[in-house]
């Protein structure tokens, strides 16, 4: 129940955010959304499934490892997609003074 | 064999380091591009040779149990989407060089990053594997686009990441949703998963939804024509060979494994292609420059393949394959003349064109014989597809989707008549400066060779038809009936 409403309130906010025409405004909406999808899938692992994946050896309680990984790399695809959405904002305020790309011709 | 499926990946980022330390050495850049995208295509054609009787090539990686490794796999569909995409950037490296365009130093790594990504969503045997090798693809596609930054590119770049970033976090999601109830994200393990529950069902829709996007289906296309156009002439050609078609690839994907023999989601798929099919090319008639008719076409071919992946079945799907390879050739061929002209004209504007076919007859013939062939006249590629995925529809008893297909391709006609006669025919129009200076002999040649060549392999194509059609045929097949699959992944 927390994990939904923390992606609840996050993908609204980020969807709120990314319909705004500021470049800025639209890459923290795209964070937002982004931590949405992250927490959605940190919530979505279960070991019941599958087992623990360590050879040889009993576990009493083990983490799922598959989610945590795909989380960390969705991160870092998540960083590097912010960093041009801003690198994009930057040469819009430079280029137009302004970053709202739609504002002047 | 395993190093034949790890190549299409690595060798284009190691060429990516490679270009990156030669920046500022243009000719030491084209040859580390050009041929790395060579020895890939000769590595994708031993994997259609390897592949040619339906058998399945699986490798994994570091050694882990197969439910938990980074499993690479090629089946003839992979090995032939291989193929094709490895001949687009070897083409459109080519052109980009012919047309100078790697001027910007970072042109050949990004095509090589974009290359990349493109082999690893064709080689994964994971959805979320999957989902990083199609952003691995974008985010150098985005940069391309806006390679240049003129106020047109970023406006359209804007367009371009919202839409795309959007697509992708609902990917990402659906992934989670995924592997919530399936408990797995591997092919293999999900297959025909949607059959039996309702969960995994609707996760996999909401997957195919944002592929959707990326594939530029009505009613989520209004991205790609309004972005395309506005890249550099080299680049959209390379869009249009690589970027959208990995997007219907992966529709195809999840949607012949999660969903194996579950046809709740027919008639909506069918409806989606005809309106895609209708409103893209409808779309199209309003345009004015080259580039933008044609993207709005692109939007309208997507159409096509969608039905075909609707109406499935191995009719449909073996049409649907043969369609989209022999399409991603022709279509990219259009770009690549329209570019040429750019170059040589200095616009792609209909109004400011003319009498180009006396000028350019090569050209002339070239952008003829793709433009016949998207639009599906005999004896050319376009028109087997057409036939095949007429004949799977009729099969099928979709009578009112053949209907549209049929419709569409007369006005994909008109579209093509009214480029040739824009561009082609006609008077020159007196008044226009010329803008640029005329090229030399050696360049013109140079730049016209790359869309002559691709409507070369077009037109063979056509008139080979039965070798491809095979090969779409056995990669149908494996689809319909992955067992081999399976087999193969978690062995």
């Amino acid at each position: 129940m927390t994990a939904a409403t923390i992606v609840g309130v996050l993908a609204a906010a980020g969807t709120y955010l990314v319909l705004q025409r500021g470049l800025v405004r639209m890459a923290l909406g795209f964070v937002l959304l982004g931590h949405a999808a992250n927490v959605l899938l940190v919530v979505s692992g279960g070991i019941h499934r599958r087992g623990v994946p360590i050879e040889g050896e009993t576990v009493g309680r083990a983490a799922d490892p598959l989610p945590q990984a795909f989380t960390l790399t969705a991160i870092v695809i998540g960083f590097g997609m912010t960093a041009f959405l801003l690198a994009l904002a930057v040469r819009a305020q430079r280029d137009l003074g302004d970053d709202d790309l739609e504002g002047k011709s | 064999m395993s190093w034949l499926l790890v190549l299409p990946i690595a060798l284009p980022l190691a060429a990516t380091a490679a270009t990156i330390v030669a920046r500022g050495r243009r000719r030491a850049q084209r040859l580390v591009s050009v041929g790395c995208a060579l020895v890939v295509l000769a590595g994708a054609v031993a994997l259609v040779w390897a592949t040619r009787d339906g058998e399945v090539l699986a490798t994994g990686m570091g050694g882990w149990p197969a439910r938990f490794r980074i499993t690479l796999v090629a089946d003839p569909f992979t090995a032939l989407m291989l193929t094709v995409s490895a001949l687009m950037v070897t083409v459109c490296a080519l052109f980009a060089a012919a047309r100078e365009e790697d001027e910007e130093p970072y042109l050949h790594p990004l095509v090589q990053v974009l290359f990349a990504g493109a082999c690893g969503a064709y080689l994964t045997a994971d959805i979320f594997d999957l989902f990083v090798f199609i952003e691995v693809a974008l985010i150098a596609s985005y940069v391309l686009l806006t390679l240049g930054g003129s106020l047109r590119r970023l406006r359209a770049g804007a367009v371009y990441v919202a839409t795309n970033l959007l697509a992708s976090t609902a990917f990402l999601a659906g992934v989670a949703l995924l592997y919530g109830t399936a408990g797995t994200v591997n092919f293999a393990e999900l297959a025909g998963r949607a059959r039996t529950s309702g969960e995994v069902a609707v996760a996999g829709t909401f997957i195919l939804a944002a592929l959707a996007v990326k594939g530029g289906l009505v009613p989520v296309h209004g991205w790609l024509p309004r972005s395309y156009p506005a890249a550099s002439p080299a680049v959209t050609a390379l869009f249009s060979g690589l970027l959208t078609k990995m997007g219907v690839y992966a529709m195809f994907r999840v949607y012949c494994t999660v969903f194996q023999g579950e046809t709740t989601l027919r008639t909506p798929l069918l409806l989606v292609a005809s309106l895609t099919m209708l409103l893209g090319v409808l779309g199209a008639v309003g345009r004015e420059r080259m580039r933008d008719i044609l993207s709005f076409h692109m939007v309208s071919q997507v159409g096509y393949l969608v039905m075909a992946l609707g109406i499935s079945g191995i009719a449909g799907l073996s049409a649907g394959i043969f369609f989209m390879l022999q399409y991603i050739v022709v279509k990219t061929s259009l770009f690549l003349c329209s570019g040429a002209i750019e170059t040589f004209e200095g616009t792609g504007a209909l109004s400011e064109l003319g009498a180009v076919a006396r000028r350019r007859p090569v050209l002339a013939v070239a952008f003829g014989v793709s433009a016949f062939s998207l639009a599906g006249v005999p004896p050319l590629s376009g028109f087997f597809a057409k036939l095949a995925l007429l004949q799977a529809a009729f099969g099928a008893d979709d009578y009112a989707v053949a209907g549209v297909a049929v419709g569409v391709s007369f006005l994909t006609l008109f579209s093509m008549v009214k480029i040739w006669n824009g561009v082609f025919w006609g008077d020159p129009p007196a008044e226009r400066q010329r803008t640029t200076a005329a090229p030399t002999r050696g360049r013109a040649a140079a730049v016209v060779a790359p869309a002559v060549a691709l409507a070369a392999v077009g037109a063979a194509v056509g008139l080979g038809a039965e070798l491809l059609w095979t090969l779409s045929a056995q990669a149908a097949a494996l689809l319909v009936d992955p067992a081999a699959y399976i087999e193969a992944v978690l062995r």
